[in-house]
């Protein structure tokens, strides 16, 4: 990975910061037509057996910043800058060989598309105990034993005697839950999940999100969850960052992105999906326009061109002036509205709109 | 299966929409069967079974009415859709289009219907040809269908661009200058250009950005109402349907297990499936927010559907399935208690309510083995 | 597996069948009377019919054809003698039974084939690997300008070429020659040599591309992210997942170039002026030596459809998809 403008000297892992830490964090990558600044300057923090839900939409930059913190992006085309610590260790300028000693040990990631992460030519069972194996000096038959024993914890019928099957046999909700089991082998600490249940039914993806929850629950892991699903976040999420065009918009708990968002951004998604028991005659509220190219993002506010109160901001600040969450507020949001008319819009056009 | 006819044809009165009232249905489909063949052998090929996708489906569409089709995948709400604009030949069964038998009516006497009835696809990257202008593209169904509007075609695709939102002066561009919801905007367009009846939409969000979801579903909504356009809704998206239609069908392998006003599926569902289904949903709403909703956890996925199984088919993931359920079929049915048009297939329906029970139905065996060791209530 | 070997077996029965109906057909029905053909140049009428009796060219078509499918299996006793069981007749030409001359050239091209086809597959696809890992490097720039050029030239331009070069000037490498391997051991493989790179060369430039643009394609894929986020090096995952997958492609490839290294294989054999199957041919079509013609041509469907089936069982072996399917 290369990595520019390291400080020298790395800061110890002070206790205010979280299990995984992330500070300033920029990944850029080279291509044809220009540099394409998937993440512009994200920080955020996570603690041991809390989760963490990162909503964004395509292009936000949700998947790029959790292959940051594994490592997994490809060195050639890849500018990336910033700190990463995992419990006090620092990821930006780790060596591919000490990366990959964290991963699938300390770090692990469910995949989207559980058909495409799994390989076709081994069996189930083989690419569990793999990195069970590498991680834990395991022999074959103590891995095989181990991958059949998680099989069975993520509710695989038979694990015994599915364990010896390819991912082809396996149907598409067993395969996340093997890909799950293939995450956990080794008890990792931090999970990252990105669009876990994207490609699932919506029963299954109820049985897997909270087989997630149940999970994290026994061992105590702290988890990422990344989706475009507010549903998703809100039922599975402790503290929710929510990502426009590579940064953060707005971050808080999940009970304050969900019921007193600040965000204009989260004020469009939230009024963009219907409710179950929400009013149907009220139409829903899209936000106009579509995202940002990230080749040429937007100056100011990456959001001002979608956003509805530019005008109520003095000196047109949106449109010359990045944003910035104040440090100190655990609930903020990278808006250029004063508290008080946040708070005044959301109250009058915004919530009324969401019951 | 003629009472229960009857029965689906007056969508609920109170309907919340006030929508129109429908004299006589629009579409009428009665006993559609759709079944996939499987083959096998290299040379002289056997028969070995079906994908029974569609098994027996009955429905009505009012005009101007919006009728939600919900369902997992495998569960046949695609193919009906697919069946009813005869893109594909159904197997059996009848549709029945402003009372003309279209079920097996040939290109020659489809030809003044196929205007009437258009359809919506989910992926608006496939369904565009990238050879052609965005003019060409939403013109070329008036060309093969012989249709002149006054003023010309030119002039009539220029309205619907901005009918659909989008700036007619785009006319000459090309579908990947467009971003994706505005490529489903053009095929939308496209669908107006014969002044369609019915259109069928499959999916017609599920591939767009959340933010863009809501733009593509407030056109059509627009539609429906202005236009008076009957739909076909098709999705997997429970809270999409509900805002989007008026009655709401839900099916499982192949079959309709319950069918009525939204207020009621939404509200009052009594088929254990869609108890399931509806339980699923993840909502935007923490927790603790309002009164509960029951959790019902299934266990596995959905069988598949070239050997269903015996009986009701959601027997095999259903908590109350006895065995009458395997023996017999239930029927489609006005239960006691339902309001009229609200119609379930199920010998042992649920209470109709969605509130949090007393205990959680967790079938799903990790789930249950995790929850009791920690002993942890959600 | 053995119900999916059975059912190649079988397909490829049929395949052959109807290739050796088709041949037969068109060898001793549609051209110039193989009886005219087989009497030589001093020949009157009542010679012809005799001959024309002798061949059993009086029969009809279907009768004939019959006799010689039996005779392949059983034998069966001509005029000229009895022939015995892989029985593709006597040659027109010199009156020899074809399957002795067969069996003394075949060696030589299978062992062409074979040989060239290992050369072709290990350089190939070792060059192919060795650019895909080192992807956009030195090493990578220049095995593509190498495949480029490997792949713009002929055997019968770089064979004279190869001979002038590596064995009249320099005397590094035989000129190629194909004695009998129970007379001269040393001999039929040296002399094999150089014939095996030169037919190799038209083929690596091919495979190593062709390695490479899949490894690349699989490195990229998600299952490599995942293995790879599981804590597996980057070595391992190239070699234990990606290899997997292009190896797949690799070998549906090979099963697709197999006719061509055949042909390959005879025009290296008349380049280097080898005595195989190859030289044997154009002799049987320049002499019109029907029986001939017919027994290489089916020999040669027969290699292919069974390499095919050699083939398709390794790509099953790979590809659990197939196998369990």
């Amino acid at each position: 990975m290369s990595t520019l403008s390291q400080p020298a000297t790395k800061p110890a892992a002070d206790a205010s910061r979280g299990f995984l830490s992330v500070r300033d964090l920029y990944v850029h990558f080279a291509t044809e037509d220009g540099t394409v600044k998937a993440v512009d300057g994200l920080s955020f923090d996570l603690a041991r057996g809390s989760t963490l839900g990162i909503v964004g939409e395509s292009g936000s930059g949700k998947s790029v910043t959790n292959l940051a913190v594994l490592g997994l992006h490809n060195p050639r085309n890849t500018t990336i800058r910033g700190e990463i610590l995992l419990d006090g260790q620092e990821l930006t300028g780790a060596s591919e060989r000490r990366l990959s000693q964290l991963r699938g040990k300390k770090m692990a990631m469910i995949f989207q598309d559980s058909l495409a992460a799994l390989s076709p030519y081994y069996t189930v069972g083989r690419q569990i105990a793999e990195p069970y194996m590498k991680h834990m000096g395991a022999s074959r038959k103590e891995a095989r034993e181990r991958a059949v024993q998680m099989l069975g914890k993520v509710g695989i019928p038979q694990p015994k005697l599915r364990v010896d099957d390819y991912p082809h046999q396996f149907s598409g909700g067993m395969r996340q839950r093997a890909m799950i089991a293939m995450a956990l082998v080794c008890d990792p600490e931090l999970i990252i999940a990105d669009e876990p249940t994207t490609a699932l039914d919506v029963t299954v993806q109820a049985q897997i999100l909270d087989l997630l929850k149940d999970l994290q629950h026994e061992t105590g892991s702290a988890i990422i969850i990344i989706t475009h699903d507010l549903g998703v976040v809100a039922k599975t999420a402790d503290d929710v960052m929510v990502m426009y065009a590579g940064r953060c918009v707005e971050r808080g708990t999940v009970r304050e992105i969900m019921r007193t968002p600040r965000h204009p951004y989260s004020w469009g998604l939230l009024g963009s999906i219907p409710r179950l028991d929400s009013p149907v005659d009220l139409p829903l509220v899209p936000i106009p326009g579509t995202p940002p190219s990230l080749l040429a993002p937007p100056p100011g506010c990456p959001f001002h061109p979608r956003c509805a109160f530019p005008d109520q901001v003095a000196g047109g600040a949106c449109r010359t002036e990045r944003p910035v969450i104040p440090e100190d507020e655990p609930h903020g949001a990278a808006c250029h509205l004063t508290p008080q008319q946040k708070s005044t819009i959301f109250a009058e056009q915004i919530r009324p709109r969401l019951r | 299966m003629s009472e229960q006819l009857s029965l689906t044809k007056v969508p609920g009165p109170r309907d919340d929409d006030g929508g129109p009232e429908p004299s006589a249905p629009l579409l009428e489909v009665a006993g559609l069967v759709k079944y996939f063949p499987i083959t096998s052998g290299l040379v002289l090929r056997r028969h070995v079974g079906d994908v029974r996708a569609v098994d027996g489906v009955d429905f009505t569409i009012g005009q101007g009415e919006s009728l939600g089709l919900v369902g997992e995948s495998g569960c046949g709400k695609s193919t009906t859709g697919r069946l009813i604009t005869r893109l594909l030949e159904p197997t059996r069964g009848t549709i029945t289009y402003d009372g003309r038998d279209i079920s097996h009516a040939s290109r020659k006497e489809l030809a003044p219907i196929r205007s009437e009835i258009q359809m919506i696809f989910q992926d608006p990257f496939a369904s565009l040809n990238p050879r052609q202008t965005v003019g060409d593209i939403i013109s070329n169904p008036m060309v093969v269908n012989g249709v002149n509007p006054p003023g010309g075609r030119e002039k009539r695709v220029r309205e619907l661009l901005e009918i659909v939102g989008l700036n007619p002066e785009h006319y000459n561009r090309f579908p990947h200058e467009f971003s994706g919801g505005q490529r489903q905007r053009i095929g939308v367009a496209r669908a107006l250009g014969l002044k369609p009846r019915l259109i069928v939409a499959d999916e017609p969000v599920s591939a767009l950005d959340v933010s863009i979801q809501a733009q593509v579903v407030n056109l059509l909504q627009n539609l429906q109402r202005e236009m008076g356009i009957a739909f076909l809704f098709v999705a997997h998206d429970l809270a999409i349907v509900r805002h989007f239609s008026q009655r709401v069908a839900v099916m499982y392998l192949g079959r309709i297990v319950e069918i009525g006003d939204r207020a009621s599926i939404y509200g009052r569902p009594r088929h254990p499936y869609t108890h399931a289904l509806l339980s699923a949903v993840p909502e935007a709403v923490v927790d603790d927010e309002g009164e509960g909703r029951e959790r019902i956890r299934l266990a596995g996925d959905v069988p598949s559907p070239i050997d269903p199984p015996s009986g009701c088919r959601f027997r095999t993931r259903c908590w109350k399935a006895a065995e009458r359920c395997a023996s017999e079929t239930p029927p489609l049915v006005r239960l006691e208690g339902n309001r009229e048009g609200h119609l379930t297939a199920c010998h042992f329906p649920e209470e109709p309510t969605v509130a949090a029970r007393g205990e959680d139905v967790v079938l799903d065996p990790a789930l249950a083995a995790i929850e009791e060791a920690t002993d942890t209530t959600h | 597996m053995l119900r999916f070997l059975v059912r190649r077996l079988l397909g490829a029965a049929v395949i052959l069948l109807l290739i050796s109906a088709i041949t037969y057909f068109l060898f001793f029905f549609l051209p110039s009377d193989p009886a005219l053909l087989s009497c030589g140049k001093n020949c009157d009428p009542q010679n012809v019919a005799l001959i024309r009796k002798n061949l059993g060219l009086d029969h009809p078509i279907w009768v004939q054809y019959w006799h010689f499918m039996v005779g392949i299996f059983a034998g069966r006793d001509m005029p000229v003698g009895h022939c015995p069981a892989p029985c593709f007749g006597y040659s027109f030409a010199d009156q020899q039974l074809v399957w002795n001359t067969i069996s003394d050239r075949y060696p030589t091209t299978l062992s062409l084939g074979v040989g060239g086809a290992a050369i072709f597959l290990t350089v190939g696809v070792g060059l192919g690997l060795i650019s895909a890992w080192q992807q956009g490097k030195l090493f990578d720039r220049v095995a593509s300008a190498a495949s480029l050029l490997g792949q713009s030239v002929q055997i019968y331009f770089i064979g004279p070429i190869a001979i002038l070069l590596l064995s009249t000037k320099l005397d590094l490498l035989d000129r190629g020659h194909d004695p009998h391997w129970t007379s001269d051991p040393a001999g039929s493989v040296s002399g094999l040599l150089l014939p095996c790179l030169i037919l190799s060369v038209i083929f690596w430039s091919n495979y190593s591309r062709q390695t490479r643009s899949l490894m690349v394609e699989q490195m990229s894929e998600d299952h490599i992210r995942a293995a790879r986020a599981k804590g597996m090096t980057s070595r391992y995952v190239f070699l234990r997942y990606a290899l997997r997958g292009a190896m797949a492609t690799v070998i549906t490839i090979f099963g697709v170039d197999l006719s061509a290294v055949l042909g390959g294989a005879i025009i290296t054999e008349v380049t280097f002026g080898l005595h195989g199957l190859g030289s044997l041919s154009v002799q049987a079509v320049l002499r019109s030596d029907l029986p001939l013609e017919m027994a290489v041509m089916l020999i040669g469907a027969t290699i292919i459809v069974l390499c095919n089936i050699v083939v398709d069982m390794a790509y099953a072996f790979i590809d659990p998809r197939i196998r369990l399917s």
